[in-house]
């Protein structure tokens, strides 16, 4: 049977998941309520706000290596991060109901031992596991690992998809006992954004976590999955899309607003403005003046580095810092102003009162633009409270939003059906 | 000192409930054997939260598994449980697990190098952030302080050009216990290396009978050095079918796997063998085929006989398996040399 983009149906309704980034500047630290990034007492509360919010997964990031600046341990954002599966298998006995994701990589797992825990995880969570599939590779990430930087970046798919169908068949096989998992198999999730990794999700996973989520680029990537995924032979409301996004809420829009120039400022310090540079630049800029202009001198690095994490690497540096220069001189910006415009780039948030931010989501669920969004608190333990107890209602007055959960399993939250290798 | 008791069955029907039912009757710990079954460490994380003093001792392979994945997990565990996360070493001799990573099957000569390199790097990487790496210094911006963070930079060589490194550092802070407890069966440990007594902190000792299993606690109590001068406790292993439910053992006794040391018999009895097993060892390892049958009586009538003879430990809600152990939360290795130079 084959299928036509036009075979697509908008749910109608969107959910949310809550990831647990553990890394990077937009998680805050510098405030008291910021607690733990560790401690088993944030994981709980967090996990245990979003179930009462009726939250589909709680989803924990993976980066087996630790990540560093100029070749020093990065210093400025929050780092140190469990195991995301014995994490998830510690909440698992605290939940009852919210999908489990764990973050895994293809490149530095072997498949039969990542199939074979993840099938564990699916059964003593009583069917509300997922693999959230990544392919992140470096050597300097593989000097980590016995088998070291072993494969070639442009391998990093077709090594996936060996890896995934391989786990497939070990699932329909019953390894670790996932015969006998409620929803058949672990949920795959696939996050990565290239046209490889994006036709990669159109053949193997069941939910994209995508970095679209404002209105127009999400239409946008809703439209190309759907192209992909009918390319792939499966009907276009098999591939669900949650995009990653940041809430910053408020009784009031004005409110909203003044608390987003809050937290920004907390998430872009001076510090991290120059260091955001210095990934560039490839040198020290410290004896640069973060509300002065952008540093004359050129970068000593042709390419930007993998150390500060994959949506820093390969960049142009050296073309960047003249265009960058040019920019911030025409705009009479500093650093700092120009710091935040570039990271403002990359703003995944939605920003206003609940009720309008309300409608807005409402918009996406009326078109089908999303299935839902993958929330990044900027606060742990805490923050999601706001989104539980003030927007969820808000969407569920406007029927846009569960209001329990379907069944006992993430396929059956999500609504999913059985997995096509197994039916 | 008093002993301790550390149970251990492949029963997993009923995870939550044994785990409550293990920590209630007073056992010291709990061993998460590995196999066909759930991950071990999984097992182990998911009764963290529902307990408050048993420790949770998962067996994870060294051979075929990534050391700087298993650090990982097993520090997740200490944080899952509030320090109360053990390892008992295994070096696996599955064909099929050698296969599953496109490796040969490991000799035994290599399953003990692989067991020695491993517990190394597992070491080194928890120690790899010192305890106050964490400072959230606002005024400088600096949520970590990079002079407390070190690479673990740890080598394995296994001659004939094989080995592997490891750079580090973790990606997950030190440890609450700082070093989990590692614990190794003694065919694993040897005064000649390649893992010395000095690098565990229990010795698992089986034989073919009870009486042997004295003769070999006494050797290498002797080899090895008592407690307080630095040797590793010595934890004996024993298998038990016990009469139950007013059937003898022996009609009880189903499938009990090992050949090592075993009790059949009256759960009163047992006390009895466990009690004079502690007079030589530092702790007891019970296997139990069927929990369903044995833990009620053990929880009935073996501890409570044991405890009243004075030769359990306390357990107390809160405390870490280092604590039951009576092992202090060791220095880091970095703070050390930190406070050497200055
Ligand atoms: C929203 C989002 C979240 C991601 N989170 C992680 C993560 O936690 N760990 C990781 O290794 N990769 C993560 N990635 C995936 C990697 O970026 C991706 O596997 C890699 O870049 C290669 O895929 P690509 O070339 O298709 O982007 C994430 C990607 C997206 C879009």
């Amino acid at each position: 049977m084959t299928y036509s983009s036009s075979d697509f149906r908008p749910s109608g309704r969107i959910q949310f998941g809550v990831f647990f980034q553990g890394v990077n500047s937009g998680t805050v630290w510098k405030i008291p309520e910021a607690g733990s990034q560790t401690d088993f007492e944030s994981f709980r509360r967090l996990a245990q706000t979003a179930e009462r919010g009726l939250f589909a997964a709680f989803f924990l990031g993976e980066g087996l290596r630790l990540r560093e600046h100029l070749g020093r341990v990065h210093e400025l954002d929050v780092a140190g991060r469990p195991d995301a599966q014995t994490m998830l298998a510690a909440l698992a006995g605290v939940t009852e109901k919210i999908g489990l994701v764990a973050t895994q990589n293809t490149t530095y797992n072997d498949a039969a031992d990542l199939a074979r825990r993840l099938a564990s995880l699916d059964r003593l969570s009583g069917g509300r596991a997922a693999w959230n599939i990544v392919t992140t590779d470096n050597a300097w990430t593989g000097e980590n690992f016995r088998r070291g930087g072993y494969l070639d970046h442009a391998e990093r798919y077709t090594h996936a998809e060996a890896f995934v169908q391989l786990a497939k068949e070990l699932w329909r096989g019953g390894v670790a006992g996932s015969a006998a998992s409620p929803q058949q198999r672990p949920v795959l999730f696939q996050a990565g954004d290239s046209p490889e990794g994006r036709d990669f999700a159109a053949r193997q996973a069941d939910v994209i976590f995508s970095a679209h989520p404002k209105l127009e680029a999400a239409r946008a990537f809703r439209a190309d999955l759907i192209d992909r995924t009918v390319a792939a032979g499966r009907h276009p409301n098999e591939l669900l899309i949650f995009p990653a996004s940041e809430f910053i809420l408020a009784p009031t829009d004005a409110e909203a607003r003044e608390k987003k120039e809050w937290l920004r400022s907390l998430q872009i310090g001076p510090q991290q403005a120059i260091a955001f540079l210095e990934q560039f630049w490839g040198r020290s800029l410290a004896e640069y003046d973060p509300d002065g202009p952008l540093p004359e001198i050129d970068p000593v690095v042709e390419e930007t580095s993998e150390t500060r994490g994959s949506g820093f690497h390969g960049a142009k540096a050296r073309q960047l810092a003249d265009q960058w220069r040019a920019e911030a001189k025409d705009k009479g910006q500093s650093i700092r102003q120009f710091v935040a415009g570039q990271s403002a780039r990359r703003d995944a948030s939605f920003v206003g009162s609940y009720q309008a931010v309300a409608d807005h989501l409402a918009e996406y669920a009326r078109d089908g633009v999303v299935d839902g969004f993958n929330i990044s608190p900027w606060l742990i333990p805490t923050g999601l409270d706001e989104v539980v107890n003030h927007l969820v209602p808000a969407l569920q007055e406007r029927g846009v939003y569960p209001t329990e959960y379907r069944g006992g399993t993430l396929r059956e939250h999500l609504g999913l059906g059985v997995p096509a290798e197994v039916g | 000192m008093s002993g301790f008791l550390i149970l251990d069955t492949d029963d997993a029907k009923d995870l939550k409930h044994l785990t409550l039912a293990a920590e209630s009757a007073g056992f010291h710990g709990l061993v998460f054997p590995a196999g066909e079954g759930l991950d071990p460490v999984q097992r182990a994380a998911f009764a963290g939260p529902q307990t408050h003093a048993i420790a949770l001792i998962p067996e994870v392979d060294t051979v075929y598994t990534e050391p700087f994945h298993v650090a990982t997990q097993l520090a997740t565990l200490d944080y899952a449980s509030r320090g109360r996360g053990g390892w008992l070493v295994v070096a696996s001799d599955d064909a099929r697990a050698a296969a599953a990573v496109g490796r040969p099957a490991a000799d035994e000569r290599r399953r003990r190098l692989e067991a020695a390199a491993s517990v190394e790097a597992n070491r080194r990487l928890w120690d790899s952030w010192e305890d106050d790496a964490v400072i959230k210094d606002v005024a400088s911006g600096r949520y970590l302080d990079a002079d407390r963070l070190h690479y673990a930079d740890f080598r394995a060589d296994f001659g004939d050009g094989e080995g592997y490194s490891v750079k580090g550092p973790s990606i997950i802070p030190r440890p609450p216990q700082g070093q989990l407890p590692v614990l190794a069966p003694s065919a694993l440990v040897s005064l000649d290396g390649p893992l010395w007594p000095e690098e565990v902190d229990a010795v698992l000792v089986s034989a073919s009978s009870v009486d042997v299993l004295r003769a070999e606690l006494g050797r290498l109590r002797e080899a090895y050095g008592f407690r307080q001068d630095g040797g590793p406790a010595l934890v004996a292993e024993l298998s038990v079918a016990l009469d139950a439910r007013g059937l003898p053992a022996s009609t009880t006794d189903t499938a009990l796997g090992g050949d090592g040391a075993r009790f059949t018999g009256s759960a009163e009895a047992l006390a009895g063998v466990v009690a004079h097993l502690l007079e030589l060892a530092d702790g007891v390892r019970l296997r139990a085929s069927s929990l369903v049958t044995e833990l009620p009586e053990l929880a009935a009538v073996t501890l409570p006989l044991l405890r009243e003879r004075g030769v359990l430990r306390p357990l107390r809600a809160g405390n870490t398996f280092r604590d039951i152990l009576g092992l202090g939360r060791p220095a880091n290795r970095h703070t050390l040399t930190a406070g050497a130079r200055a």
